[in-house]
C-alpha cells in the first residue's frame, strides 16, 4: 500500500474540509491531493532520484511527501539546522534531486547541475497548476529516507518504506476518526519522523493540522487559544518553555486542548508533575519510538499518567517516568549483549520486531536473521510490562559486570531540591571497570551540597552500587537540538 | 491474493486493499473481485448491505483482512460468506 493512498481516501471521503492550516492558509483535502498530484508529475518529469525539503514545515512539505510518494521517489527532508559543511555532504549524497526550499544555501553548499533547485512558492504555485499524474507504478519501495542525527559519526540514511509507513498508521489510528472540530498542533520540525508521522496520522483520522513553522512558547500557547487545537505533540524541551512562560503568567484560553503526546527525549518527572498540575483537563501520552520504528512503538495513556501520579504505591507511581505499554501491533523484549532475552527489571538492550519496523539503511540492514531490530536503546520492563528507558545501551554503566541504568540514578538525584538537572555516566575505575559519576545542574540560589548529602540520597533509595563516586556541579548540561543529553560530553568532563 | 493488492468490484464502485491474505475468492455484491475491476453488473438483490470507506473487513475466520478504499453498494464475502466490519481498540493519539 502507497502512502499517498491515505490522501486520496480523505479527499474521497471529505473532499471540502480544511486538512491544513499554516500561516492563516487554509487547504482542504481535496486541494492537498490536486497539490500533490501536480507535484507527482513534476517529480516524475525531473528524473530526480530523491525529493529533498530544505525548509520549514509548510504545505510544500506536505505536497512533496505525497507527491514523490505518487510518483515513486523517496522523499528526504533534510535538516536546516546543520553546520553547512555537514548539510553540503547529505547534499551530495542525495544528488540527483528535486530540492524544495533554500536554492541559495543548496546551491552554494553543492553546485550541481544534475540537481533541480525550487524555492517553496513556485514549488507550491507549479504544483497546483501542473496536471495531475497519470496512473504511475508507484510502486512500494522507499517512502522517506531519514538522515539520523548522528551524535557519532557519520548520519546514517535510514530507510522507511511504503509497508512500514502504512502498518503503522493502519496499525494505530482508526480512519476518520477524529472527532468534527479536532485540530492537531505540529511543531517538530519536517525531517523528524515525528513530523511525518503526525502528516500521516492526522490526515487518515482526518484530524486538521496546523502547522507551527518556528516555535516560541508564546506563539504555540496563543495558536493553542486562536484555533482551538485539540491535540499537540512537544519535544520535553518545548514542555518546559511553555510551562515556563506559564509560570510567569501567559495564560491563554487552553480548555480546548485535550491532549497533549510528548516524546523525542528524556522527560524529567518533576517537569511532567508540574504540567499535570498545569492541565488538569488535559490526556497527557507519552510517546516512544524512533526514526527506524516509523515512529511509535510503546505509549503511556492519559490513564496511566493520572493513576501514577495519584498512587501511593511506589511502584505505580514510578511510572510517570515510564514510556508505558509497547503497542499491541509489534514485539518487544529486553536482550542482554550476547542477545539472550532478560526478565522483568533487568537492564538490557530494546530490541522490536513488526510491520512497522525498518531497522534499514540505505547502506545495509540492522535487522537479525529473524527480524528482530536492536534499538541501541536501553531499558528494562516492570512486573506488569511498562517499559522503562535507561539511555543509550552504549551509556549503560557496567560496575564489576552489573548493568546500572544512568535514568535511574538521575530520577533519584532530582528529587533533591537544589538539584534540577543530573547526567550520571560510567567513569573508568581500575577496581570495577566503570563506576558512577554525576553532573549535577543547581537551582538559581542554591548552595552546592555536600558531596556525602547526595551519596546518601543514593543510597538510600537505591543498591550501593549506584552511589556515585564523583560529583561535579556545573552550570548545564549539553543537549541537541531535540533535547537529547549528550552524555558522550559529559563523560569527558571527569577525571580519568 | 496477496497484501497489497487493490481489488475492484465489478458490480459496484467499491474498492478494498487486501491487508492480510489467505486462500479463497472475495467478493463484492455477489460478484468476484479484480484487480482490473471490469464491471460486469448490478449487485445481487441480497449482496447490498454496501461498504464504508475506512472500514476494516475479515472473515469468520480472521484470516483476510481487507480496508475499504472508496465505498460501493454491494456487500463484501470470503467465499460466499459475509465478512463482517473489524472492531478496533483506538489507541490515544500520539503524533
Amino acid at each position: 500500500m502507497n502512502i499517498a493512498l491515505f490522501l486520496e481516501m480523505a479527499a474521497e471521503a471529505a473532499p471540502d474540509r480544511i486538512a491544513l492550516v499554516c500561516d492563516g492558509r487554509s487547504f482542504s483535502y481535496a486541494q492537498l491531493l490536486a497539490g500533490a498530484r501536480g507535484a507527482a508529475t513534476m517529480i516524475a518529469q525531473s528524473h530526480a532520484e530523491h525529493v529533498a525539503l530544505l525548509d520549514e514545515a509548510s504545505e510544500a512539505a506536505v505536497f512533496a511527501l505525497f507527491g514523490a510518494a505518487l510518483a515513486g521517489v523517496p522523499y528526504v527532508p533534510l535538516n536546516y539546522r546543520l553546520a553547512d559543511a555537514d548539510l553540503a555532504a547529505l547534499l551530495q549524497r542525495i544528488t540527483p534531486c528535486l530540492l524544495v526550499g533554500d536554492v541559495a544555501r543548496a546551491r552554494s553548499l553543492h553546485d550541481d547541475e544534475r540537481n533541480m533547485l525550487i524555492a517553496r512558492e513556485r514549488f507550491t504555485g507549479q504544483a497546483k497548476e501542473a496536471p495531475a499524474i497519470e496512473e504511475s507504478d508507484a510502486g512500494l519501495g522507499t517512502a522517506v529516507q531519514l538522515f539520523t542525527s548522528g551524535t557519532t559519526g557519520m548520519p546514517k540514511a535510514a530507510i522507511l518504506r511504503h509497508t512500514n509507513l502504512t502498518s503503522y498508521v493502519i496499525g494505530t489510528v482508526d480512519f476518520g476518526s477524529a472527532p468534527e472540530g479536532s485540530a492537531g498542533l505540529v511543531t517538530v520540525p519536517p525531517y523528524h519522523i515525528a513530523g511525518i508521522a503526525a502528516l500521516l496520522t492526522s490526515i487518515y483520522s482526518q484530524r486538521k493540522i496546523i502547522l507551527l513553522p518556528a516555535f516560541t512558547p508564546e506563539a504555540w500557547l496563543d495558536l493553542v487559544a486562536d484555533q482551538r487545537v485539540t491535540n499537540a505533540f512537544v519535544v520535553p524541551t518545548m514542555l518546559a518553555r511553555i510551562v515556563d512562560v506559564m509560570d510567569k503568567g501567559h495564560r491563554p484560553d487552553m480548555s480546548s486542548l485535550k491532549a497533549i503526546s510528548y516524546g523525542g527525549g528524556k522527560m524529567p518527572l518533576e517537569l511532567i508533575s508540574l504540567a499535570l498540575d498545569l492541565f488538569p483537563e488535559t490526556g497527557f501520552t507519552n510517546a516512544y519510538g524512533l526514526t527506524e520504528t516509523s515512529s511509535t512503538v510503546a505509549l503511556l495513556s492519559p490513564e496511566d499518567h493520572r493513576a501514577a501520579k495519584a498512587s501511593n504505591d511506589p511502584m505505580v507511581h514510578a511510572r510517570l517516568a515510564s514510556v508505558g505499554i509497547p503497542l499491541p501491533t509489534i514485539e518487544l523484549e529486553i536482550r542482554d549483549e550476547d542477545g539472550k532475552l532478560l526478565g522483568r527489571d533487568a537492564v538490557g538492550e530494546i530490541y522490536v520486531r513488526g510491520e512497522q519496523v525498518s531497522g534499514e539503511y540505505k547502506e545495509k540492514s540492522a535487522l537479525t536473521a529473524d527480524g528482530w531490530f536492536p534499538t541501541r536503546d536501553a531499558g528494562y520492563l516492570d512486573r506488569d510490562g511498562y517499559l522503562f528507558l535507561s539511555g543509550r545501551a552504549d551509556d549503560v554503566i557496567v560496575r564489576g559486570g552489573e548493568n546500572l541504568s544512568p535514568g535511574e540514578i538521575e530520577d533519584v538525584l532530582l528529587t533533591h531540591p537544589a538539584v534540577t538537572d543530573a547526567c550520571a555516566t560510567g567513569i573508568p575505575s581500575h577496581e570495577w571497570g566503570e563506576t558512577v559519576g554525576v553532573a549535577l545542574v543547581l537551582s538559581d540560589g542554591n548552595k552546592a551540597p555536600e558531596q556525602q548529602e547526595i551519596q546518601q540520597l543514593v543510597r538510600d533509595r537505591l543498591r550501593s552500587s549506584r552511589v556515585p563516586e564523583q560529583i561535579l556541579f556545573v552550570e548545564s548540561l549539553p543537549y541537541n537540538e531535540m533535547g537529547k543529553l549528550l552524555r558522550r560530553e559529559v563523560k569527558t568532563w571527569f577525571k580519568r | 491474493m496477496k497484501p497489497g493488492t487493490r481489488l475492484k468490484s465489478a458490480v459496484c464502485d467499491t474498492e478494498v486493499m487486501v491487508i492480510r491474505g489467505g486462500e479463497g475468492t472475495v467478493e463484492c455484491g455477489g460478484a468476484a473481485m479484480t484487480e482490473d475491476g471490469a464491471k460486469t453488473g448490478e449487485p445481487a438483490a441480497d449482496h447490498q448491505n454496501g461498504t464504508l470507506i475506512g472500514k476494516r473487513y475479515v472473515d469468520g475466520g480472521g484470516t483476510v483482512e481487507l480496508l475499504c478504499v472508496k465505498a460501493g453498494k454491494g456487500s463484501l464475502a470470503l467465499d460466499g460468506t459475509p465478512m463482517a466490519t473489524k472492531d478496533s481498540k483506538p489507541l490515544p493519539a500520539s503524533d
